[in-house]
């Protein structure tokens, strides 16, 4: 309710009170006013005494607007309560009625709904004939089909949706369903519907009397006002703009309130700008180039959201040497992900990132330079989800050929014909065909190896590849894996590898890098993994099942969560998890150290016995 | 978009053409089939008046033998189901009857009133379609992930505001400050160019708040999604990430949602009209509804649904253009 | 307790066939594991067995009599896959669990029975009044299975119930599944992608494709002397398998 109470949601509020009390209190206050006939001052213009003039019988016409909120309220909330109710009824039908049935009537709907409300408003007053009780009856079954189907896409939705599944194997009643379940999860859009329809109801009745087909002499309601005095726009504007005004703030209070409440459901604007520019070291302080391709020191990412600064990556560094592959793995939240954006200079503005140093291929990535036609033409990616990755709206050949055409200046057949090679390349078959298709003709496989195909319209250094095969089945993340494999032998290119699967980084990758709450915990290469020295990686090891796991022992896991990327603990983020943290762990942060091996790792207390894990684990069953 | 036009001009394989072939069979019958839905519907209104239509339309005071002669020649003594296929009939030789209190055929009233209408509606409709798109994705991107929170809520409440306005009284807003107090631009009537500006705006204005609010919306999501990320890895310039990989994107999904409300343009004109004392259709039918004129209420009446219908077939054609996917399956 | 025996069990939609004659048994006590790709029909299974989809063919029987469809008493329950729709958002974790109770309970009752269920799948009994908004996946997914064995099941199907969550509390959501069935005796059918994953749960092993069973057995027979080119494939894909 907070949430609603934004200046938005307290003027609506403070408009609908105002017409609240208007509608009950203005006829007995105001009711003599507006009927007292004074034929000598008819048609008079706004004065002091008469603020928006007199009409023909030289009534007050301020008094008269003020009354007639009731009528035109009444009027509008009983035609609300018609379409709600006959909405309602037309959108369940299909649970009452079954499928075959209700499809029709919800066919009917669909017909329906494709007719605008005021030609259907016309047609059925035309039926009911010119008055008010036409116009209820018109203006509220008009209104029944769009509530219909808002009903039946809203039911559709929960119905489909797993607890109530649930409910139903669990030998739940049909009624118990409805009214425990899809009633409560229903109710909130329709009644935030409602209201902006109660809104838009008044504004069709005041156009249906302003047409004359609405309310009749002598009753009168806004738009009957409205009609009367239009004519005198030319003398006494007031005497014609007065009612409409009214009809306005009415409107928008069921506006503004319903607006109000629906944002407060989605808040998309959640993320706020960063309030700091992004600190940078100077370039003098950088170091010159070295032989790896890419290097990344104490990168950060910030996020200023409005529940505080939020850090995913918190000092990472690494290199990745030519023609190598380097695996990052952790849970989700771990930062990998956003380690591979920033990284690739892909994370959206909300964010910032900052490096001691980042750069790739000889280019210092932070020095404020056009690096677009290197990393477009050098730096390949490949995302998690492939149903998502590629534009639904553009022919796959072409969104290959675009690289093409922006950074290698190809000609559009150079471009296509490209395109087409590399679909080849990554061995889609009948490439010319498939080039010209359209994403949702591809599979997922076959889109992964398209969006592989897209890095390779230039000549890649460096795959990045975040979780590339998590949406795949076995079988088609093989054949992924193989081309990655492929790709890396034919172009010599480096690749970085995210996964939250350990087996398939050991499979791929050289080294892996364990990350865990925005920072490295351990460096080792990937041929290592069982031996390694930070109980984070073991745990994380022996917590997947593979195909030689001893069946008879229990699991390895990890109590607890991870923390959250806004919280910044003293000591070692995994030590309330951790078996072997000690007080040393909850107060001084470790730092990631070399071991004479090459490895590098971050703890207090690596390496030691790994039964004693086993055994703490034993312990917490 | 310039996307498309990449590829080059090959022929389309014979199942892609297959594609289109059985969208526009679907469309075709699903647009038949809502027009007779709709001449049915009107020929049934006749019917469901209370009471007897032609006592309705002539009066009280009418002699009986005059309601009688009267309702042989509509043929209102015939059974039912040999009026409503003569009716049908009718419609497919442009046939709509005569008015009752007139006497003029009532496709000679449309054919009058017809081209004022339609102008109304078709200037509307592009100046609509032509503010709201520009509009919505310049505030879209202006205020995208909360930056320019005061532009936001200034768009915010003029949309709502505006789009609150009924279209009739917006036009006797315009009326006043434009033609009665500045005298830009004529009161009333259809005359030359400068005669279409105020009711088109008064007609459009909803409109445009309503669907700017969407494209806006719209826009924003496009710009949060997966492949707007791939396009960002491509490295193209921030101009064609928007105009070829957002924009083709947000339109569809504005148009599947403000879709009717495009039809509504239609619609929207008999208020209008009133106001401007425009010469279309829309006088012609409130006369004719408070005159009980039934014939003349019906073919009006089709003529304005025939209207909405081919609005709508028209944006399903644009989004089938926009986004492939929309051609296959019913959305 | 008896076996549930899916007796040529065939599902179609329009004219494609999801299920073909599919014939499984999960004997008492014992976990099945039921495998395959994305797209396989091994869902569709579950859903058919417990009434979410109709059958076009053939017969689901416990213990030799068809389930019942009505009523309070379900002996066969179902865990589904994704833990943040599976639970109904208002609605508070201690009332989901009470709606599977097979018969009317009082007040203190309900709230011993539920506060036993949480702690049996090792949840605070405090959470009971929790809405399922502030717990994590793993959490939920604790609370799904809770749920599933409030009516007192005699079968529990769980279909993909860790393909959603972390490494970390897939492991802890299978050592529970692992106790479960070992401390209540339950049978299960227990569906997933992941060989790995249904190895180390399943007594026995059914590997589903394009609707049909190519091959049955006990786990170690399945897993590592396959007879089916398909289980072959299946195996030598796995991440780590002598790739």
């Amino acid at each position: 309710m907070r949430r609603v109470l934004t200046p938005l949601g307290i003027t609506g509020f403070a408009l609908l009170a105002l017409i609240l009390f208007l509608a009950v209190f203005a006829p007995s206050i105001w009711g003599d006013r507006a009927t007292t006939v004074d034929v000598p001052s008819a048609l008079q213009g706004s004065s002091s005494e008469h603020w928006l003039g007199t009409d023909a019988l030289g009534r007050d016409l301020f008094a008269r607007v003020l009354v007639a909120t009731r009528l035109s309220l009444e009027l509008a909330a009983i035609a609300t309560v018609i379409r709600v109710a006959v909405g309602l009824l037309l959108g369940t039908a299909p649970m009452f009625l079954g499928r075959r049935l209700g499809g029709v009537v919800m066919a009917a709907v669909t017909i329906l709904v494709a007719f605008p409300a005021l030609l259907v408003v016309l047609f059925l007053a035309t039926i009911f004939g010119v008055g008010a009780t036409g116009a209820v009856l018109a203006i509220g079954l008009a209104g029944a089909p769009s509530f219909a189907r808002l009903c039946h896409t809203l039911f559709a939705s929960v119905e489909a949706s797993d607890y109530i599944a649930a409910a139903r194997t669990a030998g739940v009643s049909r009624p118990r369903i409805l009214f425990r379940h899809v009633l409560p999860n229903v109710a909130e859009p329709l009644v935030v519907s409602a209201t902006i329809d109660m809104g838009y109801t008044l504004l069709a009745f005041a156009g249906l009397s302003f047409l004359g087909l609405g309310v009749q002499v002598p009753s009168y309601d806004w738009g009957q006002l409205m009609q009367d005095n239009l004519s005198r726009i030319y003398t006494d504007p007031l005497a014609a703009i007065g009612p409409g005004l009214a009809v306005v703030i009415a409107g928008l209070a069921f506006n503004f309130i319903g607006e109000a409440v629906a944002r407060s459901f989605g808040t998309r604007d959640d993320v706020r700008r960063p309030v700091a520019p992004p600190r940078r070291v100077p370039a003098s302080l950088r170091r010159q180039d070295q032989p790896d391709l890419l290097t990344v020191e104490d990168l950060r990412v910030d996020f200023t959201t409005s529940r505080g600064v939020s850090r995913p990556v918190r000092g990472v560094s690494f290199s990745v040497k030519a023609g190598e592959a380097v695996g990052i793995v952790g849970e989700s939240g771990s930062g990998k992900s956003m380690t591979a954006l920033a990284v690739a200079g892909l994370v959206d503005e909300a964010g910032v990132v900052d490096a001691g140093r980042l750069s790739f291929d000889g280019a210092d990535l932070l020095d404020g330079g056009d690096h677009r036609r290197l990393l477009g033409t050098s730096l390949a990616m490949v995302f998690q989800d492939p149903m998502t990755s590629f534009n639904p709206a553009h022919r796959i050949g072409a969104q290959l050929a675009e690289v093409g055409r922006t950074h290698q200046a190809l000609g559009r057949r150079v471009a296509w014909a490209r395109a087409v090679d590399r679909l080849q390349a990554v061995r889609v078959r009948e490439p010319e065909r498939r080039a010209r298709q359209y994403p949702f003709e591809f599979s997922g496989g076959m889109r992964q190896r398209a969006m592989l195909a897209m890095g390779l319209m230039g000549s890649p250094r460096l795959v990045i590849a975040d979780e590339p095969t998590t949406a795949l089945d076995v079988t088609v993340q093989k054949e992924v894996l193989a081309l990655l494999g492929e790709i890396r032998e034919q172009e010599g290119a480096a690749l970085l590898f995210i996964s939250h699967d350990v087996s398939v980084v050991r499979e791929v990758c050289d080294r892996v890098l364990v990350m865990y709450a925005g920072r490295i915990v351990e460096d080792l290469p990937a041929s290592e993994l069982d031996e390694s020295s930070h109980p984070y990686t073991r745990a994380l090891v022996a917590a997947v099942p593979h195909m030689e796991t001893d069946t008879d022992r229990p699991l390895a896991v990890i109590p607890g969560q991870m923390i959250d990327p806004s919280e910044s603990p003293a000591g070692c983020a995994f030590a309330a998890r951790c078996p072997r943290a000690s007080v040393r762990c909850g107060v001084e942060e470790p730092v990631l150290e070399v071991l004479p091996s090459g490895a590098r790792v971050a703890c207090w207390h690596p390496g030691e016995a790994r039964s004693v894990l086993m055994e703490k684990a034993e312990v917490r069953r | 978009m310039t996307l498309q036009l990449a590829a080059p001009a090959v022929r389309p394989a014979s199942w892609l053409g297959g594609r289109w072939v059985r969208f526009a069979v679907r469309r075709t019958g699903r647009l038949l089939v809502s027009v007779w839905v709709l001449a049915t519907a009107a020929f049934l209104m006749v019917h469901a008046v209370p009471g007897d239509p032609v006592r309705a339309a002539l009066g009280a005071n009418a002699p009986a033998s005059l309601v009688e002669a009267k309702r042989a020649s509509l043929g209102l003594d015939r059974p039912l189901l040999e009026q409503y296929l003569s009716f049908l009939q009718g419609l497919v030789t442009g046939d709509l009857g005569s008015s009752i209190v007139t006497q003029v055929e009532v496709s000679e009233t449309i054919r009058t009133g017809l081209p004022g209408t339609l102008t109304l509606a078709v200037a509307a409709f592009v100046l609509a379609v032509a503010v709201s798109i520009p509009l919505g994705v310049g505030i879209a991107v202006l205020t995208r992930r909360g930056r320019a929170r005061r532009t936001e809520f200034a768009f915010a409440g003029t949309s709502v505001v505006l789009g609150t306005i009924p279209d009739f009284l917006l036009g006797v807003l315009l009326v006043y400050l434009f033609a009665v107090e500045l005298q830009w631009f004529p009161v009333a009537g259809r005359s030359g160019p400068e005669s279409y500006v105020l009711p088109v705006i008064a007609l459009a204005a909803g409109a445009v708040a309503i669907l700017s609010r969407i494209m806006r919306v719209e826009m924003l999501a496009v710009l949060e999604a997966d492949y707007m990320r791939t396009a960002r890895a491509k490295r193209l310039s921030p101009l064609r990430t928007y105009l070829v990989h957002a924009l083709p994107n947000a339109v569809t999904a504005t148009l599947t949602i403000g879709g009717l409300l495009l039809g509504g343009l239609v619609a929207g004109t008999v208020l209008v009209e009133n106001v401007f004392a425009w010469p279309g259709l829309g006088g012609t039918l409130v006369r004719s509804m408070l005159g009980k004129d039934y014939p003349l209420v019906q073919g009006i009446v089709l003529v304005y649904g025939v209207l909405v219908l081919l609005v709508q077939t028209l944006v399903d054609v644009l989004l089938a253009l926009l986004d492939p996917r929309s051609t296959i399956g019913d959305s | 307790m008896s076996p549930l025996v899916l007796d040529q069990v065939t599902v179609r939609y329009g004219r494609s066939t999801v299920v073909d004659e599919v014939s499984l048994t999960v004997e008492p006590g014992q976990t099945l594991g039921l495998v395959g790709e994305s797209g396989c029909g091994k869902s569709t299974v579950a859903r058919a067995i417990v009434g979410l989809v109709p059958l076009t063919g053939g017969h689901v029987l416990l213990g030799g009599r068809p389930l019942p469809r009505r009523g309070r008493r379900r002996p066969v329950q179902m865990v589904f896959q994704d833990p943040y729709s599976s639970l109904d958002p208002r609605m508070s974790v201690g009332e989901s669990i009470a709606e599977g109770f097979a018969e009317r309970l009082s007040p203190v009752a309900r709230r011993t029975e539920v506060a036993r269920l949480l702690d049996l799948v090792h949840l605070d009994p405090a959470r009971a009044k929790s809405l399922p908004g502030r717990l994590s996946g793993g959490q939920r997914q604790r609370v799904a299975l809770a749920r599933a064995l409030a009516g007192r099941p005699e079968v529990v199907v769980a279909d993909e119930i860790t393909s959603a969550l972390d490494v970390s509390v897939q492991a802890a959501v299978l050592n529970l599944v692992r106790e479960m069935q070992r401390e209540l005796g339950l049978s299960m059918l227990f569906i997933s992608h992941n060989l790995a994953v249904v190895r180390y749960v399943a007594h026995d092993v059914a590997v589903m494709q394009d609707g049909r069973i190519v091959e049955s057995g006990p786990s170690d027979e399945v897993l590592t002397v396959p007879r089916d080119e398909y289980t072959r494939t299946l195996l030598e894909a796995v991440p780590g398998a002598g790739a």
